[in-house]
């Protein structure tokens, strides 16, 4: 359901991807790891082009954009159909501040969508008693505990019906109770068929919880499958390097 | 002032003269119309506010516009202007004449048509009544002497040599100064001397009349003909009386007039204006609360149409400059690269260049280019074009402040960047950008005054009128300043509430949560 190829980007001579390719099961979980500064985040990035590739192409459900040489406006309404398919939660929440958590998860869907108020109202009570925050959907952000921030960002996400979520280290900013609570969100969604991408440096989650696990050192793909079999059995040295370091 | 005055004759008589038009009066509404403009601030007895009925205008040019146009089977109309935008707004179209006590120097010459002199006069010295001495022009040496700018009896002083010249703007600083010792003696035109040396009880005029000077209308360089028209009707003033007859009544025919005109009779006339100056001068002076009151009460309807007027043009100014502020500063944050440039450009000269420049550049200057502006259209986008940077720039700083992750969340929410921009960045940044808009209003109030040299009688427009017509710096200053503070408190306050309300949810700006 989610293709990407040859997904190339390089910022001034520094080639921080070198066609990286994945391809997505429907209700697949797949985690990304890999050092720090491998490209991780830019690849994500480059899945809904808040990034623009240098080269490559995505395709979500139906909607394809490959990219060639500059940036375009047919490119950008390209990449507005396909965010149509797409969530996206950041690590640092990027919740609006000035609106409720309530308004937060009813703004896109309003003012995107079209949707009604009332209805818009409704899912979005709904995500956030699902997500845990149904006592505290009428405060502001800034009232919220990290791990509500960011259950509350993936309640926000979740309102605008995609059908693929991406994660940037989702937890990295939270302390172990609290990324447990976001974790357990993720994993209910999984249950639900979810297809969902997280990079992460959470390995106990990417091993326990992924459906495949993508290893990404020098702006490719060095390694990716099972993630019981990789961990417990790396084929690539880089690969065991780096598990190696953080076990 | 006066030295800006000159400045603008220049320019603008340099500027190139688009149009000629010599059959209709400029500036006339039809053939019948006569406007003409003076400066009627404190400028006893040439034009002036009569102090008996502040909103009626006298004097003894008016009197002498009204029998020419009575000559010329035209009608009067009388437009008020800052002595510096007098010569500019004739070749603006603004009216077609001038009579304010111009001295027909080579310089102004050079610069503007003039009729026949209407006035011929001198120099008078003006003393404290307990000075002795200093009676004629050699005494003056070694003296400190008062005079007003860029005129006759200035050029005088400088002549002669070792006197300590003050040089001012308005005659009324000049007898303030002299009362309270900072002069020695004042050198001024005859007709200023009488009116305020002479009835003053503290001061007196003293010697013969020195030296002797012509007044003339002035008219714009192409108005030819109704430069003649007036002559030929000033012609006639003169033969038939009537000019003898005006000045005779302010008291301001004097031999020098008799020998200009060869009208050498003495009739019999009462110097009714006169005397009716002097009585309402007596009956405003005094003191006592109940006397302070009655005259404060009496200037309230000035002061408060004066605010109206500073409320107005900064109202309608702070309209524009928070619109175009906030067009400039997504420009420049978020255009393209010629958009960041043209709007980065403008942001510089609008900075770097006085309001006042700008005022007078969109009133007078414009009109080259065909662009003419009423004196409250012109001061309102003036204002707004100014600020408008000091706004943009306000509100980038603003939307800097706003983290780069709100813009890509609202991205991956599949908004659109303007409605990125509106929901979610502008509001953010409008909270970081209240307080400094709050000031930035302030000052625009303030600044709203410039607007003044292109004829806007707004509130300190009002203060200088006011307190030159009764020597009343002090009370009236306080009104005034009392008039803008209360303007701005709303404000003050609306701004507190407005970042209370934008402030909820945004941590620590607020403090009661
Ligand atoms: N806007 C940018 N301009 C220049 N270089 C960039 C930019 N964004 C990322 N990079 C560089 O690209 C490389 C990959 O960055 P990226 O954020 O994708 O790494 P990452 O794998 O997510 O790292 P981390 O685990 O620390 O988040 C880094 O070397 C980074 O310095
Ligand atoms: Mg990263």
């Amino acid at each position: 359901m989610l293709q990407a190829s040859g997904i190339a980007k390089s910022y001034g001579g520094n080639d921080v991807l070198r066609g990286l390719s994945l391809d997505v099961e429907r209700g697949e979980l797949i985690s990304i790891i890999g050092p720090s500064g491998c490209g991780k985040s830019t690849f994500l990035r480059c899945l809904n082009f808040l990034e623009h590739p240098d080269a490559g192409s995505v395709r979500i459900e139906d909607v394809t954009l490959a990219c060639q040489g500059s940036w375009s406006r047919a490119n950008e309404a390209q990449a507005h159909r396909l965010r149509a398919h797409v969530g996206m939660v950041f690590q640092s929440f990027n919740l609006f501040p000035h609106r409720t958590v309530l308004e937060n998860v009813m703004m896109a869907p309003i003012q995107v969508k079209r949707v009604a108020r009332e209805q818009a109202q409704a899912i979005a009570c709904e995500l956030l008693e699902k997500v845990g925050l149904g006592a505290v959907k009428e405060r502001y952000p800034d009232r919220l505990s990290g791990g509500q921030k960011q259950r509350a960002a993936i309640a926000r996400a979740l309102a605008m019906k995609p059908s693929v979520m991406l994660y940037d280290e989702p937890t990295s900013a939270l302390d172990p109770e609290l990324s447990e609570e976001v974790l357990s969100v993720m994993r209910a969604l999984d249950e639900d068929g979810m297809t969902q991408i997280v990079v992460t440096h959470d390995m106990r989650f990417a091993r326990a919880a992924s459906d495949r696990v993508l290893y990404v050192e020098g702006g490719e793909v060095v390694e990716s499958g099972d993630p019981d079999l990789m961990f417990a059995d790396p084929k690539d040295a880089r690969t065991r390097r780096f598990l190696r370091t953080l076990l | 002032m006066r030295a800006l005055f000159s400045l603008l004759m220049l320019l603008v008589f340099l500027a190139p003269q688009l149009h000629a038009e010599p059959v209709v009066v400029p500036g006339a509404k039809d053939a019948t119309d006569l406007p003409w403009a003076s400066d009627g601030e404190a400028n006893v007895p040439y034009v002036f506010h009569d102090p008996a009925h502040e909103s009626r205008i006298t004097g003894f040019e008016k009197d002498l516009v009204d029998a020419l146009a009575q000559k010329m089977h035209r009608k009067a109309r009388f437009i008020q202007n800052d002595w510096d935008g007098l010569i500019p707004g004739l070749s603006r179209d603004l009216y077609a004449m001038v009579v304010d006590g111009i001295e027909m120097t080579p310089e102004h010459k050079a610069a503007v048509l003039f009729s026949r002199p209407y006035y011929v006069t001198s120099e008078r010295i003006i003393l404290r009544k307990d000075e002795t001495g200093l009676d004629t022009l050699e005494a003056l040496k070694n003296h400190k002497v008062g005079t007003l700018k860029d005129t006759t009896s200035e050029r005088m002083l400088h002549r002669l040599g070792g006197v300590t010249i003050s040089s001012y703007e308005e005659e009324t600083n000049a007898f303030s100064d002299l009362r309270n010792g900072r002069l020695d003696a004042i050198l001024l035109d005859a007709p200023i001397a009488l009116y305020y040396g002479a009835i003053s009880d503290d001061m007196k005029l003293v010697g013969e009349p020195i030296g002797s000077m012509e007044y003339g209308i002035a008219f714009s360089q192409n108005n030819r003909a109704l430069r003649d028209q007036v002559d030929a009707a000033l012609g006639e003033l003169i033969k038939d009386g009537t000019l003898h007859h005006i000045l005779a009544r302010w008291n301001l025919w004097t031999p020098l007039m008799a020998n200009y005109t060869g009208d050498m009779s003495e009739p019999n006339i009462a110097p009714d204006e006169w005397n009716r100056y002097r009585e309402a001068m007596a009956s405003s002076t005094g003191s006592g609360w109940v006397f302070l009151a009655r005259r404060y009460a009496g200037f309230l309807p000035l002061v408060g149409q004066g605010a109206l007027m500073t409320l107005a043009v900064s109202g309608l100014a702070m309209i524009i400059a928070v619109g175009l502020g906030l067009l400039l500063a997504l420009a420049r944050h978020y255009g393209a690269a010629p958009l960041r440039f043209v709007a980065g450009v403008y942001v510089e000269i609008v900075r770097g260049t006085p309001l006042l420049i700008q005022v007078l550049f969109i009133f007078y200057g414009l009109p080259a280019f065909g662009i003419r502006l009423s004196p409250f259209v012109a001061g309102v986008l003036a204002l707004g074009l100014n600020y408008a940077a000091y706004e943009a720039e306000n509100y980038r700083a603003g939307l800097l402040s706003v983290p780069r992750g709100q813009m890509e969340a609202a991205i991956a929410l599949n908004m659109t960047h303007f409605q990125a921009l509106r929901l979610v960045i502008v509001p953010q940044a409008f909270r970081t950008v209240v307080p400094v808009m709050t000031n930035d209003f302030i000052s625009l109030l303030k600044d709203s005054s410039l607007v003044s040299v292109i004829t806007l009688t707004e509130l300190s427009q009002t203060y200088v009128r006011l307190s030159s017509t009764y020597y009343d710096y002090f009370g009236t200053g306080l009104m005034v300043g009392a008039a803008y503070l209360l303007l701005g408190l709303p404000f003050v306050r609306l701004a507190r509430m407005a970042e209370r309300r934008l402030g909820r949810g945004m941590g620590g700006m607020t403090g009661h949560h």
